[in-house]
């Protein structure tokens, strides 16, 4: 069982996710080229933050086309677990394997910080392992994590019990105080919080171990 | 071939906030200018394009525009389109 962790030219919490998957939690991850289309031998994807492309255009908009995403439309299909990490969540949505977009934070800052979270939805396996109830700190660290969609599709979010996490104190104006949402089917989740940063007690927080140990859990 | 040249404008949907805009309006009355009411930033992107008919360079810019240019979630776009080759300033 591997995890394969996508690197596009400009992602940056590539190595940080590897170093969280093998050093820390012992779960076998390797990297996957972004020209790649080969994805047979990974059992997950991670989409990493950073700025794929430079983040040119839109977060997100170049990295759709690489060839590796066209692999991973099959791959979700099938049942593969895919987690789309900040610019990796913007990817996500781009592609359309998440509905909505993720626009520039409110009041234009880049927020670079720990926030506390409400798990909404313990529907899916990503957060089957938390406590009913429980709320979590994660760091969050960008300039284009506002969430946006219409109201249809918010509904939508809401009547299928899709949106995973919400921000406890709103940060940069998400709908919804929308942090993270999974796709119907449950198998994807994108979020703005980064779990790699949270997965050693050095760093004051463990919150996000268990979102990246339910990548190989079924 | 003819030649086409295009210039698309992509702008956030009227129901999208932009506080990019919102910055730059209130940097507006800094300048001493008054009275602006709305300011709302876009892009535009000019683009030149070989096509066998206008027809064809029309959808092609649509296309591009509706799946690259713009992401029509949080955005509008709209475009303009010439033949490049009877521009008598070339």
């Amino acid at each position: 069982m591997t995890v394969g962790i996508v690197v596009f030219p400009g992602s940056n919490c590539d190595r940080d996710v590897k170093w969280a998957l093998k050093d820390c939690l012992g779960i076998p991850a390797d990297f996957l080229w972004h020209e790649s289309r080969d994805l047979t031998k990974f059992d997950a994807i991670v989409l990493p933050g950073g700025f794929s492309y430079g983040d040119y255009l839109r977060c997100g908009a170049i990295a759709r086309f690489a060839p590796v995403l066209d692999s991973l439309i099959d791959f979700v299909k099938n049942g593969g677990k895919v987690l789309g990490i900040c610019n990796g969540f913007q990817v996500l949505t781009e592609l359309g394997l998440l509905p909505g977009a993720l626009t520039r934070n409110k009041d234009l800052h880049f927020i670079c910080n720990t926030v506390d979270l409400s798990i909404s939805s313990y529907r899916t396996d990503w957060f089957a392992n938390y406590q009913f109830g429980e709320n979590i700190k994660l760091p969050i660290a960008h300039g284009e994590g506002r969430y946006q969609c219409n109201s249809d599709t918010l509904k939508q979010l809401e009547d299928e019990d899709s949106i995973a996490i919400r921000y406890m104190n709103n940060p940069n104006g998400s709908m919804g105080d929308i942090a993270g949402i999974t796709n119907k089917n449950g198998n994807v989740l994108g979020m703005m919080p980064h779990p790699e940063r949270a997965t050693d007690s050095l760093f004051g927080q463990i919150d996000g171990a268990k979102i990246l140990k339910s990548l190989l859990s079924n | 071939m003819p030649n086409f040249h295009a210039k698309v404008f992509v702008s956030l949907r009227p129901s999208v906030l932009d506080p990019a805009g919102e910055a730059a309006k209130s940097a507006a009355l800094r300048l001493g200018i008054n009275g602006i009411n709305k300011l709302r930033i876009g892009k535009s992107i000019e683009l030149d394009i070989t096509a066998s008919s206008e027809e064809e360079a029309k959808n092609s810019v649509e296309v591009l525009s509706d799946r690259l240019l713009a992401n029509p979630v949080i955005e509008n776009w709209t475009f303009e389109l010439h033949q490049s080759d009877l521009d008598s300033d070339i």
